[in-house]
């Protein structure tokens, strides 16, 4: 079983890296366009599916890391010095929007994160002299690195690449960590994970924190792909659509992202000219999806096993019951 | 001072529309532990279905009463069949992802199937405007405020006066006491959802003509209800319209005074500051928290 999803592994990498080479410009497109939105719900997937924090504002991340950048570089910084700078800051706008969490749960602290998306856009929108407002900023050149530009649509796509290996090794390895423990057991039963001696309130601050890191890095990125940015990617709705990702995909799923992300950005950027139809589809299918599969799409296999074990298992027990008879 | 009369008395219109989605809103958390997303498009969905009798020719009143039917069976009914009954056993949060849902199938719905552009609506109330004392005041702010006014206290009057409206009452504080007391529980929760149903028909006549018929114009309402709503107080039914009018009259003072870009916060910070001192809301009682 280890091998085969280590072989599965290796060869989806392999068709991520081989197959964009084969696609026109807006094929290559919309495979970075997936793999960005795939970094930052990873980091939400960190929050909400593991950490069970219910966050509606994690599109306001995606924002910060992107304006960072875009006012760092408009000011002559570098994409690489922008980038830490990016991520510190959704790092510390992370910590501080998580103290909400420590005194609301649930469906409040999804307003409170809500409100926070709406007031981090109204300042995108209404801050001209730092954000250019509506306008928005433009020429956002492509990072290069060691003589190496990545201006180029599948350059950029390898970087792209790049980061999204790393950021999701680095978060394996973060779930697989006592970290990753505290997590999951302030998701299943706060109280007791308290009583364990998990310090519930450095775990509650940190899973906003290093959600929003991920969700600053794929902005940073964001900005870079489209070469322009305004509020319009960040608001509440966007959040939102982020939170449908997770959700669909399967929250605290590992791969939950790459399937939530295709479904929400994905086929709607590729289906633009049909967009209303497919939304409309895309949120009768979440309705079905809360009623039969509420686990989300990638707990189809679990299901099945699941089903599996209970047949074989009553099938035993007949088995053992005619045993007693005869 | 006029100028903050005249400020205060339009804010009073719009919060007292806040006033009734909120209430509506509430009601369905008391009675079914619904959170309905969907609540903007709740207002939005009947302003459609007017323009759909007006436009086959119906009087104004005659469409309205159309919606209102139409949206008792639709909002009310198929809603709470179709979606909340099936989800009611796995908690809050299934059924707050699934009403996100609804909100983008009937958003794009209207988007893809009617129109995207924003659709005149007819106005309810005469154009006159009234000088009162140097205060000038629109026929439609009065008419607006004092119709949503009197939908709320029939509403209020209903639940605390009629066997109906207590039963109901009860069925919100105690699901179980109410059906050994031979309380027809479901009957009483459908009953909460047609009256949703019915406060968002009349929020939709009286907001649609000054924010015209388009599928997104139930977004913002929406969150405003919402925050009305925890602003008031969750379990009070009472709280829906002080939280309404508080968000309303605040607003439009902000918007005059401070900054008209930061009219949306609002809401917001008066929403923080309400979870951070007395979480349960201005008019709520306190939960006790389970283990």
């Amino acid at each position: 079983m280890k091998k085969l999803s280590v072989l599965f592994g290796v060869l989806a990498l392999a068709a991520l890296v081989l197959v964009p080479s084969m696609l026109k410009s807006h094929g290559i497109y919309l495979f970075t366009y997936w793999l960005i939105y795939v970094i930052a719900t990873m980091g939400l997937n960190l929050t909400v599916g593991y950490a069970g924090q219910k966050s509606l504002g994690h599109a306001a991340f995606f924002g910060i890391g992107a304006y960072v950048v875009a006012i760092g570089m408009q000011s002559g910084l570098s994409f690489w010095a922008g980038l830490p700078v990016a991520a510190l800051s959704c790092f510390v706008v992370g910590l501080i929007l998580g103290f909400p969490a420590l005194r609301v749960q649930t469906i409040y602290l999804a307003f409170a994160t809500l409100g926070f998306n709406t007031a981090v856009w109204l300042v995108m929108r209404n801050e001209e002299w730092l954000t250019g407002g509506t306008f928005g900023i433009n020429n956002i050149a492509r990072p290069e690195a060691f003589g190496i530009s990545f201006d180029g649509n599948l350059a950029f796509y390898y970087l792209v690449l790049g980061f999204s290996v790393v950021l999701a090794a680095l978060l394996w390895g973060l779930l697989r960590s006592p970290w990753g423990k505290a997590f999951t057991a302030l998701r299943d039963n706060p109280i007791r994970a308290e009583s364990l001696g998990v310090d519930i309130r450095r775990y509650t601050l940190l899973s906003f924190a290093i959600g929003g890191v991920y969700a600053g890095i794929a902005g940073a990125l964001f900005g870079s792909l489209v070469q322009f940015i305004d509020p319009a990617p960040f608001t509440v709705e966007a959040s939102i659509m982020m939170y449908l990702m997770v959700v669909v995909g399967g929250p605290g799923y590992f791969l939950g992202p790459l399937v939530g992300a295709a479904v929400g950005v994905i086929l709607p950027e590729w289906l633009r000219f049909a967009q209303a139809w497919y939304l409309l589809v895309f949120g009768a299918a979440v309705m079905g999806l809360m009623i039969w599969l509420p686990d989300g799409l990638l707990s189809i296999p679990d299901r099945i096993r699941a089903k599996r074990q209970s047949r074989e298992a009553s099938a035993a027990r007949a088995a053992a019951a005619q045993g007693v008879k005869s | 001072m006029t100028d903050f009369l005249q400020l205060f008395f339009s804010g009073l219109a719009t919060g007292s529309i806040y006033a009734l989605a909120a209430l509506g809103f509430t009601l369905l958390w008391q009675a079914s532990g619904t959170i309905n997303f969907a609540q903007g498009e709740f207002v939005m969905l009947p302003a459609f279905m007017m323009l759909g009798f007006l436009s086959a020719g119906f009087p104004l009143w005659l469409a309205f009463v159309g919606s209102c039917v139409l949206s008792v069976f639709v909002l009310g009914w198929l809603f709470k069949r179709g979606l909340v009954d099936p989800l009611f056993k796995y908690g809050m949060m299934p059924i707050v992802v699934a009403t996100i849902g609804l909100s983008i199938a009937m958003r794009n719905a209207v988007r893809a199937g009617y129109s995207a552009e924003p659709q005149p609506f007819p106005n309810l109330f005469p154009e006159t405007v009234y000088d009162i004392a140097g205060v000038t005041i629109s026929a439609t702010d009065i008419g607006t405020f004092v119709f949503a006014l009197i939908l709320v206290l029939v509403t209020q009057t209903f639940l605390s006066r009629t066997v109906t409206g207590r039963a109901m009452q009860a069925v919100a504080q105690n699901t179980e006491s109410a059906s050994v007391l031979g309380i027809n529980v479901p009957r009483m929760i459908f009953y909460t959802f047609a009256i949703n149903a019915l406060l968002a028909a009349a929020a939709a006549i009286l907001v649609t003509p000054t924010y015209l018929a388009k599928f997104d114009m139930g977004a913002s309402l929406g969150t405003k209800a919402f925050f009305a709503a925890i602003i008031g107080g969750f379990n009070n039914s009472r709280g829906a319209l002080l939280g309404g009018l508080i968000v309303g009259v605040c607003e439009n003072l902000s918007a005059a005074y401070i900054s008209p870009s930061y009219k949306e916060a609002v809401a917001l910070v008066i929403f923080m500051l309400v979870i951070l001192f007395k979480p349960q809301g201005l008019l709520g009682k306190k939960e006790e928290r389970k283990v």
